[in-house]
């Protein structure tokens, strides 16, 4: 009798603890994949701004293209309704981005107009790059002020 | 016996008179300020420096000018509303005058002489200089009134007893800095540990809420209740000036993360400074002496 509470308790807390947790869902992989994208290329255009990395066009071009590809990726299949930090493990995502969708869209698409400012120049000098990653950074902000849990 | 009682007595009543004068508000000379003229353009880039609005801007709104209040800090000791800071007479602060403000600012004492509660962070605007007082003062005048009235806080006893602030000031609140500097840091130290107050969320804090100078800029539970604030001693932040720099400037962390929670709005402000300011800011979070 004992043996079986002690198996059952074992059993409740693995299936409960955190490190026997189902890998992410597909959906909360992809949408941080993206954010991961969205890093690496501004990193790029960012480093070449702040003069850690030689400014190179092309590279400059192919990069804020690439932040203008991830702003055009629908975002509703990568967000589906219970992969918030409450529901599950290894998200930041906080509950109130499904209690706001059309702020955060708006947001979404202020990055996408962000983007967008910065492929129109940023294979023209480097100059251009600094002045276009502040609403690049503001549009991120904008976001995670609200809807990101802290770490 | 009756010895012992007198003793006992005159013991309790010294004690009780000590208490009272250690608990007793403490008030700025007004006459300091005497020579000093407000410029309210300077007194911008205080207000910024020092994020005034970051938490007295009117909850759920994007206008960072409109002091309303509203926003819930939670703690251990309580709930506490950021009151409106407005120049309406009526709700906010428009008929102080600027020892009112000055006590506020500097003591942490209302013009009736009341402690305020800590979480209004005056441990560190006690270390600001006069000058950027009447500045501050001037500036946050020629901004829009607000007739919303403040929220009176949630606290429960003892923190309620409004005296009892007294004695955590009398333990706590100095007007010295934390960390020695040679003279090129002292502008970097006078924004980090006085206007923008980092370490009240960046180093942990005592049982009843002082900060803990031993483990400072340590890194701290985050005060939500959620989550951590991150330390920014060497040990354990390895990015460069540049890098603090540009982060305070852009909200990019060097691997082009983007600043989130509340830091979002420390980077909002710092993004208004100047790149001396900014780069001062680094300079003495990379000076911090490492704890591990």
């Amino acid at each position: 009798m004992k043996l079986s509470f002690a198996t059952l308790a074992a059993t409740a807390i693995l299936l409960t603890s955190p490190a026997f947790a189902q890998e992410l869902p597909q959906a909360v992989k992809a949408r941080q994949g993206q954010f991961n994208i969205m890093a690496l290329n501004l990193g790029i255009l960012g480093g070449m701004a702040r003069g850690t990395v030689d400014y190179d066009a092309e590279a400059a071009q192919t990069a804020a293209d690439n932040l203008v590809t991830v702003s055009q990726l629908a975002q509703p299949a990568m967000w589906p309704a219970g992969t918030d930090a409450m529901s599950i493990d290894g998200t930041r995502a906080e509950p109130a981005i499904w209690d706001n969708l059309d702020d955060v869209l708006a947001k979404w698409a202020a990055f996408g107009e962000a983007a967008t400012a910065m492929a129109e120049v940023a294979g023209t000098g480097r100059d251009a790059i600094g002045p276009n990653m502040g609403p690049l950074g503001g549009a991120c902000k904008a976001c995670h002020d609200d809807y990101r849990a802290p770490e | 016996m009756r010895m012992f009682l007198k003793l006992a007595i005159l013991a309790a009543v010294v004690a009780a008179g000590v208490g009272l004068w250690v608990t007793m508000p403490d008030r700025v000379d007004a006459a300091r300020f005497a020579s000093l003229s407000g410029d309210a353009a300077q007194g911008e880039v205080v207000f910024t420096a020092a994020g005034c609005a970051s938490c007295h801007h009117a909850k759920d709104s994007d206008d960072k000018l409109n002091l309303t209040g509203g926003q819930e800090f939670v703690s251990d000791f309580g709930t506490f509303y950021a009151p409106n800071i407005s120049p309406d007479p009526e709700t906010g602060i428009g008929d102080w005058d600027l020892e009112s403000f000055a006590n506020a600012v500097l003591r942490g004492v209302s013009p009736q002489g009341q402690h305020y509660y800590p979480a209004f962070p005056y441990t560190a605007y006690t270390k600001m200089t006069d000058e950027d007082l009447v500045d501050l003062w001037a500036y946050m005048q020629t901004l829009p009134a607000s007739d919303v009235a403040s929220k009176p806080h949630d606290v429960g006893f003892p923190f309620n007893i409004r005296r009892s602030v007294g004695g955590w000031k009398f333990l706590f609140m100095s007007d010295a800095y934390v960390m020695d500097v040679p003279a090129e840091l002292e502008r970097g130290r006078y924004l980090v540990e006085a206007l923008a107050h980092c370490a009240e969320c960046h180093t942990p804090r005592n049982a009843v809420g002082a900060l803990d100078t031993a483990r400072w800029m340590g890194g701290a539970p985050n005060p939500s209740g959620r989550g951590t604030i991150p330390p920014l001693t060497p040990d354990e932040l390895d990015w460069s000036a540049a890098d603090v720099a540009y982060y305070l400037e852009s909200g990019f962390t060097p691997s082009f993360d983007a600043v989130g929670g509340h830091m979002a709005a420390v980077v909002e402000n710092f993004a208004k400074l100047s790149a001396e300011d900014r780069n001062a800011v680094a300079a003495y979070v990379k000076a911090l002496p490492a704890l591990n």
